[in-house]
């Protein structure tokens, strides 16, 4: 699929830097056609996939790396791709379920968030290797449902 | 985030300003847990009027605070949350917990002004 427009940027691994993440990703998407509370949940999403690379990835290391590619596509398709370089998931499938958290402070509603609120979500980790989480949004597909 | 903590005998009003992610979430778990070392806090109420943004980080604050509060007996209160913020509240179940208002409850808030 044809790529229409894209940014990429990477950022040190610090909390301020969550913030800045999530309003970046969600002014480029607010490009689409798409409402407030497209804009909201995605940017709720990034927030997720970015806090997991600091906490999980990363122990709360400030001094790492943390790479964001954002993609509108053909067809109302944003992709977004949150890379870091950290300790990877043991197991992914344990990861995604709802409440499951390595931390006992969390609530382990990050996964859960962004399989909800997006329509596609695929994690690529190898332990000691970081992880690569890809979410999709379908904007066209969902105006579709809802005008159906 | 900006935050303002008031305290009347045993409860306490924070009021939020900004987004509720991982940064604010350590300030005002580090925050509660300090008042809570020194005496039983009965209620907290939380004034989310001004909260723009919360995600699981901010939840995470909430639960734990809830959990220590509830311990001692007391409950939480969160007052004026804008509608894209009850929706992840609401998502997460936290409303089974915690009492949520969407409106500010101005006759309580008046106490801590």
């Amino acid at each position: 699929m044809n790529v229409k427009n894209y940014v990429r940027f990477e950022f040190l691994s610090l909390a301020e830097n969550i913030s800045f993440a999530r309003s970046c990703v969600g002014a480029f998407a607010s490009q689409m056609d798409c409402t407030l509370d497209d804009i909201e949940e995605i940017k709720l999403v990034v927030s997720e996939a970015v806090s997991n690379s600091i906490i999980h990835a990363y122990d709360k290391e400030d001094t790492q790396r943390i790479e964001i590619m954002v993609s509108i596509m053909e067809m109302g398709i944003l992709e977004i791709i949150v890379k870091d370089y950290g300790k990877g998931i043991e197991d992914i499938k344990q990861a995604l379920k709802p409440a499951y958290s390595t931390d006992p402070g969390r609530m382990g509603l990050g996964f859960t968030f962004m399989k909800s609120f997006m329509d596609e979500l695929e994690i690529i980790s190898q332990p000691g290797e970081g992880t690569s989480v890809r979410l999709i949004r379908n904007f066209l597909a969902r105006a579709e449902k809802a005008h159906a | 985030m900006d935050m303002e903590v008031k305290q009347l005998r045993n409860t306490v009003v924070v009021k939020l300003d900004g987004e509720m992610d991982m940064l604010m979430a350590e300030k005002l778990k580090k925050d509660i847990d300090q008042r809570l070392l020194n005496k039983p806090i009965a209620n907290l109420i939380i004034d989310m009027e001004k909260v723009t943004f919360i995600d699981s980080s901010g939840l995470g604050a909430i639960i734990g605070i809830y959990k220590k509060i509830n311990a001692v007996g007391g409950g939480i209160a969160m007052l004026g949350t804008q509608p894209h913020v009850k929706k992840v509240l609401v998502f997460s179940g936290i409303d089974k917990l915690v009492n949520i208002y969407s409106n500010e409850c101005d006759d309580i808030m008046d106490e801590f002004r």
